[in-house]
């Protein structure tokens, strides 16, 4: 199933012209991106700046305002729901709370998209569904409840019905957010692993700067809806850019405000004494 | 003065949107019946949640209703010495209104919050994004079983909702009160129509229960996916439920008994 289309050097995705907005608030304002096949592309950025609404628009889930998203080729906002969901299936996404169903096990939720999509016997199911917990290393916890499960685990369980179908790409939505050293450790390691073992793709929104760094192969710096920088880990941590050395090293001043764009302090606590 | 008509407009269109949006959702939700013809089992796990899981409810209010009934219809007869007739009375309350209505009432209350909920969950932990993104329609996999599940189980439940009221009717009438046991048998077996009564009985169900079904999906679906968002989903669901059902119960009502 993860038969790709296109040749090494074409890009995976390819953006072009992005433009896309909440209401007023605009999230992108022209982006270029490209994806690189078989590496992994992190897509880095402070809260807010639109990252998982990236990952969205890529699956088709949300509609760009202006502008092109090509997945392997083929132009993914110009496909009928019939062919965005074909094309959906040999893209795989592990989304920031694991959205495992939680009404069924471990072993059932890897094994949905194989009982949707694949006529195979019960038996090659099976076979399957150990083959990709064991992947991730939890082949024991297959008969599970998602509610007897850590943050971690859920996760891992939630990469493991991604590459259920051997897609060509997975998208990960912060996958190392709220976890412990050791989960964010194994999770990452996990995800070089995948991408090297299978040679598929691996797009990877997150803002934790040091996992993220020590195993993508490429990275984009998003911020006030334009890409501030891309590069290699190491070319971003030598880099010029006010804003991609704030970033990079965690810097409370600089380009990127951490306050809310407000009144002065004083002007505030001197005014009326009503909300703003 | 403009600012109030101004906000008025802006309601008016979001009511109206949302109108819009139910009623797409509707076809949606019907056009996926293809998809459960190869997997019957999704529509019988749905009809033993949304129907049998309601049966407790249902069959303890039946039985409380016709017992009161029973009662009170009881004195009023008595008065005119019509005590035999008691239980074409209880029937056709029961049968006609009280049946479809309090049925429906009941499964707004317990089936229809529950499903709100449950698809509002859904949408907040991201589940059903995920069944996008695996290539799995979410209105066909998880809405249209629910709604058939609602729609074949609403008239049965009201169907065993008047069965039980009449034979709580049954033991306060002729077991405390000393009705006559054939009369209230027999006349209520000569008196309540198949068509008049019954009939317009369960199309009266299947409506209300394609009504609160369709409702309840639609605010799961279309709910904001935070935690005071799937609360306030739910308590509409009940209300405008309610509310179409007693409006709905008037209409069909006038259309069936009306002269």
């Amino acid at each position: 199933m993860s038969g790709h289309s296109g040749s090494a050097e074409t890009p995976i995705v390819k953006i072009r012209g992005l433009h896309f907005a909440h209401g007023s608030r605009v999230i992108f304002d022209g982006i270029d991106i490209d994806i690189p096949r078989g590496r992994v592309t992190a897509i880095m950025g402070p809260s807010g700046t639109g990252k998982t609404t990236l990952l969205k628009l890529i699956g088709g889930q949300l509609r760009p305002d202006a502008g092109t998203i090509e997945v392997d080729g083929i132009d993914v906002h110009r496909l009928s729901r019939r062919d965005l969901f074909r094309l959906r299936m040999r893209m795989g996404m592990l989304f920031q709370s694991g959205a495992l169903l939680t009404d069924i096990d471990v072993f059932e939720n890897v094994a949905y998209p194989l009982r949707e999509h694949t006529d195979l016997p019960e038996s090659m199911i099976r076979v399957l569904v150990l083959m990709k917990l064991e992947a991730v290393g939890l082949r024991g916890a297959h008969d599970l409840m998602p509610a007897e499960l850590s943050g971690g685990m859920a996760r891992r369980v939630a990469l493991a019905r991604a590459i259920a179908l051997d897609p060509m790409m997975v998208m990960y939505d912060e996958p190392f957010t709220g976890q412990d050293p050791i989960s964010m450790g194994v999770l990452a390691k996990l995800i070089r692993r995948l991408n090297d073992a299978v040679q598929i793709t691996s797009v990877l929104v997150s803002h934790d700067v040091e996992e993220t760094s020590a195993i993508a192969d490429l990275i984009y710096v998003i911020s006030g809806g334009k890409v501030v920088e891309q590069g290699t880990p190491d070319q971003l941590s030598i880099s010029t850019s006010d804003q991609v050395r704030q970033f990079m090293r965690g810097l409370p001043d600089g380009p990127m405000r951490f306050h809310y764009e407000a009144l002065p302090l004083v002007e505030e606590l001197l005014g009326s004494g009503r909300k703003p | 003065m403009l600012d109030a008509l101004a906000r008025f407009g802006r309601h008016g269109m979001a009511a109206l949107e949302r109108f819009g949006r139910a009623h797409l959702l509707f076809l949606q939700i019907v056009a996926g019946i293809t998809s459960l013809l190869p997997r019957p089992g999704l529509l019988v796990t749905q009809t033993y949640s949304v129907g049998v899981r309601t049966l407790v409810i249902v069959t303890v209010s039946g039985l409380f209703v016709g017992m009161v009934l029973a009662l009170q219809g009881y004195y009023v007869l008595s008065q005119f010495a019509a005590e035999d007739s008691l239980g074409v009375m209880v029937a056709a309350s029961l049968v006609r209104e009280l049946g479809p209505v309090v049925t429906a009432l009941l499964f707004a209350g317990r089936a229809g919050s529950a499903l709100t909920a449950e698809i509002g969950l859904m949408k907040a932990t991201e589940q059903l994004s995920g069944l996008e993104m695996m290539a799995v329609d979410p209105v066909r996999r998880i809405l249209t079983p629910r709604f058939f599940a609602g729609l074949i189980s609403m008239p049965v439940l009201a169907a065993l909702f008047s069965a039980i009221g009449a034979l709580g009717g049954y033991f306060v009438g002729v077991g405390l009160l000393g009705v006559d046991d054939g009369a209230f048998w027999s006349q209520m077996q000569a008196k309540i129509d198949w068509n008049e009564d019954v009939i317009n009985g369960v199309i009266k169900s299947l409506v209300f229960g394609l009504v609160c079904t369709w409702i309840a999906l639609f605010q799961g679906y279309d709910s904001v996916p935070t935690s005071e968002g799937v609360s306030r989903a739910t308590t509409r669901t009940v209300v405008h439920s309610a509310l179409a059902v007693l409006v709905l119960d008037f209409v069909l009502t006038a259309m069936m008994f009306g002269e």
